[in-house]
C-alpha cells in the first residue's frame, strides 16, 4: 500500500517533530480540533483475552497535539484499551481485537502493518519507570539504534530528545553514568527521553506519575504540557486531579458487570476535561469524579 | 443487684502487663541454629582436609620438582636412565585447552537454546525440550565417554582428515586444524561440551527468566524486533548472570575425568592442533593412578592439588558474578 505509507509520512512531518509549536494555537476554541482529522479513530472497539471480553464497544477519535487522558476505576481497561493504540496487547497470546481501530485512517490492525513500525511511531512510558541497566546516553540512544538512525547524528538526537524531556541540565555531565543511579522522577524522564529520540509523533503514557513522590509528579506534568505542543499523548491515570490538570479531552471509562458476574470495560464518557469535570451528562462519571464511586 | 455491686472498687484496673522476657527457652530454634551452624562448618572443614591432606601427600612430587611442576612439559615417570621427571605443564594445558573448545561449542548453544525456550518456543514444545536437556544432564559421563569411543571416534577422525586436508597450506589455520586423531583434543572438547550444555541451558535460562517483563517491552515499545530486544533487554539485563552460568559450566568442564580419560588419546601434549591427541589432569589422574606409586604418585596428586585449585577460583569468580547479577536485578 504505497499510497497509504506516503500519507502517514506526510501526516508524520506536519504532526511530528517539524512542527513548530504554536502554543495555544486554537486550543482555547472548543472545536478547532474537530476540523482537523483525527489521529485515531475507533469503531467499535472489543478486546479479548483468550474468552475474557475486557473492552466492548469502544467508539472514540483522539485529537492531534492534545492530551487525552483515560480515567476509570481499577479494572476498567483503561490500560488495555492504551495497549491496543500500539499493539502492545499483540505480545500476550490469545489476544483477540474486534471492530476497527485506525491510525490517520490506516487500519493499525491490516494484516499488512509491520507493528515494529507501530511502536516506533507511537512510543510508549510506563507506570514505573524501566530504563535499561545502560548508561544515560545509551538508554536514549537504544531507539534510534535500533531504527537504523545514522550514528553520527545521534549525540545531538540524543542531546535534543534529554532536553525536551527537562533532563539534560541534570544529566549532562553524568551521560555515561548507569540509568539507575538516578532519581525515580528523573529515570521517568529518561525514559521519556528514550520514546521522543524514536521521533514517534503519539506517546502513549500508563499512569506515568503513579510511582513518584508529588514535585517528580508535577515536573511531569508540566513537562507534559509542554510536549502536547509537539506530540499527542494519550496518558491513563488513576488520579482524577492529574486528568483535569493536564489533559484537554477525557474519556471516563467503568466496568460494567452483566447478570453472569463479568466484569467488562466500557466507554461510559468523551469529552472535552472541562466538561467532563463540570457538567458530566452521565451519572456514573458524576459519581465518579466527585468520589461517589463505591 | 446493682452495677456497683459487682463493682465495689469500681471498674478494675487493668491486669499487670506479662513480662517480655520468654518463658521458657526457644530449644528447637536453638539446637537447628546449631545443627545447620555444624553443616556449614562441616563442608569447610572437608574443604580443608581435602586440601591439607592432598597436598600433604603430593609433596614429595612438588620437592623434588618445584616450581618446574608448573612449567615443565617433561613428564616421564619411568625413563629408560637417569631419574623420573614429573613437569605437569602438558596436562594443565590440555585441561585448559578442552575447557576452552568445549565452552567455545557449548556457549552459543546454550545460550540459543535458552533463548529459544524461554522466548521462542510454543509452550507446547517448551516442555519435552526443558525435559530432554535435563535427561541429558543425568547420562552419566563414562557413557558419553564410551559412546565417544566406540561411535565417534572413526567418523570423526575421517572427519577431521577431510578438514585439515582443506586447510593445509593457510597460515595459521593449518596449524590449527592439523592432525586426524579420532581420540584429540577437539573430540574430548565435543564430548564436554555436550555434558556441560545442559547445565549452562538451565542455569541461563532461570537468569532469562528474572528479566522484568518491562524491559521486554521497553525495547519493544520503541520499536525493536525480537532479536534486538533479546540482545538488549535480556542479554544485556542478564548478561552477569550468563557469566555465572558459563563460570559454573567451566568448572565442571575442567573436572570432567572419565569421558575425557577414555577420549583423550593419553599423549601428552602442547600443541595448538585441535586434531592431535593430548591429556589432561583429571585424565592423567584416572588412567595412570593405578599403577603409581612414590613419587609417581605423588606427581598425580599434585596435579589433583592444582586442578582443586584453579577450579576453586574458578567456582569463586562464577558465584561473585552471579552474586553481582542477583544485586543488579534487585536494583530495578
Amino acid at each position: 500500500m504505497p499510497d497509504d505509507t506516503t500519507v502517514i509520512e506526510s501526516t508524520v512531518l506536519t504532526t511530528g517533530l517539524s512542527r513548530k509549536p504554536e502554543v495555544g494555537a486554537g486550543r482555547d476554541q472548543p472545536d478547532t480540533p474537530e476540523t482537523a482529522d483525527p489521529v485515531f479513530s475507533l469503531q467499535d472497539l472489543s478486546f479479548h483475552y483468550g474468552s475474557y471480553r475486557a473492552l466492548r464497544n469502544v467508539t472514540m477519535d483522539i485529537w492531534p497535539r492534545e492530551i487525552t487522558a483515560l480515567i476509570g476505576p481499577s479494572g476498567c481497561g483503561k490500560s488495555t484499551l492504551l495497549r491496543c493504540f500500539n499493539r502492545m496487547n499483540d505480545l500476550i497470546p490469545g489476544t483477540r481485537l474486534e471492530g476497527r481501530i485506525t491510525f490517520h485512517g490506516e487500519d493499525l490492525y491490516h494484516p499488512k502493518v509491520d507493528p515494529i513500525e507501530v511502536r516506533r511511531r507511537i512510543g510508549m512510558v510506563f507506570q514505573k519507570p524501566n530504563p535499561f541497566p545502560k548508561s544515560i546516553y545509551d538508554n536514549v540512544a537504544f531507539g534510534p539504534k535500533v531504527n537504523g538512525f545514522p550514528r553520527s547524528e545521534l549525540k545531538d538526537l540524543v542531546e535534543e530528545s534529554l532536553q525536551r524531556a527537562a533532563l539534560w541540565d541534570e544529566v549532562k555531565d553524568k551521560l555515561k553514568q548507569n540509568a539507575f543511579s538516578l532519581s525515580g522522577g528523573q529515570q521517568q524522564r529518561l525514559c521519556i527521553a528514550r520514546a521522543i529520540a524514536v521521533k514517534p509523533s503519539v506517546i502513549l503514557m500508563d499512569e506515568p506519575c503513579s510511582a513518584l513522590d508529588p514535585i517528580a509528579t508535577i515536573r511531569i506534568e508540566e513537562l507534559l504540557s509542554e510536549l502536547k505542543n509537539t506530540y499527542t499523548i494519550i496518558v491513563v491515570t488513576h488520579n482524577m486531579q492529574q486528568a483535569a490538570r493536564v489533559s484537554d479531552r477525557t474519556a471516563f471509562m467503568t466496568a460494567e458487570v452483566d447478570d453472569k458476574g463479568v466484569r467488562c470495560g466500557v466507554l461510559v464518557e468523551y469529552d472535552r476535561t472541562d466538561r467532563i469535570f463540570t457538567t458530566p451528562r452521565d451519572k456514573r462519571t458524576d459519581d465518579y469524579i466527585t468520589g461517589r464511586f463505591g | 443487684m446493682t452495677a456497683t455491686a459487682l463493682h465495689p472498687q469500681g471498674p478494675a484496673p487493668p491486669p499487670a502487663p506479662p513480662t517480655l522476657k520468654a518463658s521458657r527457652p526457644r530449644l528447637a530454634d536453638k539446637s537447628f541454629r546449631m545443627i545447620t551452624l555444624a553443616c556449614g562448618l562441616a563442608v569447610l572443614a572437608i574443604l580443608a582436609l581435602i586440601a591439607v591432606f592432598t597436598t600433604n601427600k603430593a609433596m614429595p612430587a612438588l620437592r623434588s620438582e618445584g616450581l618446574g611442576f608448573l612449567t615443565s612439559r617433561n613428564w616421564n615417570p619411568s625413563p629408560a636412565s637417569g631419574h623420573a621427571h614429573f613437569g605437569g605443564l602438558a596436562f594443565i594445558y590440555g585441561t585448559l585447552g578442552i575447557s576452552f573448545i568445549a565452552l567455545a561449542i557449548s556457549v552459543p548453544v546454550s545460550l540459543g537454546l535458552a533463548l529459544f525456550l524461554s522466548e521462542v518456543a510454543p509452550r507446547r514444545l517448551r516442555l519435552p525440550v526443558v525435559y530432554v536437556i535435563d535427561l541429558m544432564a543425568a547420562i552419566p559421563s563414562v557413557v558419553f565417554g564410551l559412546w565417544g569411543i566406540l561411535a565417534l571416534q572413526k567418523p570423526l577422525g575421517r572427519f577431521y582428515g577431510h578438514v585439515s586436508d582443506i586447510f593445509a597450506g593457510v597460515p595459521l589455520l593449518d596449524r590449527i586444524f592439523r592432525g586426524s586423531s579420532g581420540r584429540s583434543f577437539f573430540t574430548a572438547g565435543l564430548i564436554v561440551a555436550m555434558m556441560i550444555t545442559p547445565i549452562i541451558t538451565s542455569l541461563t535460562r532461570e537468569v532469562f527468566a528474572t528479566v522484568p517483563s518491562s524491559q521486554k517491552e521497553a525495547a519493544l515499545a520503541l520499536g525493536a524486533t525480537r532479536w534486538e530486544m533479546m540482545r538488549t533487554a535480556i542479554l544485556g539485563y542478564g548478561r552477569s548472570g550468563v557469566v555465572g552460568a558459563v563460570m559454573l559450566g567451566l568448572g565442571r568442564a575442567m573436572g570432567e575425568t572419565i569421558a575425557v580419560a577414555l577420549v583423550i588419546g593419553s599423549v601428552p601434549s602442547i600443541t595448538l592442533s585441535l586434531f592431535h591427541p593430548g591429556d589432561a589432569m583429571a585424565a592423567v589422574i584416572a588412567n595412570q593412578f593405578g599403577e603409581s606409586s612414590g613419587t609417581f604418585q605423588a606427581a598425580l596428586i599434585a596435579l589433583g592439588v592444582v586442578l582443586f585449585a584453579i577450579t576453586i577460583v574458578i567456582n569463586m569468580v562464577a558465584r561473585a558474578f552471579v552474586t553481582r547479577a542477583e544485586r543488579a536485578l534487585g536494583q530495578a
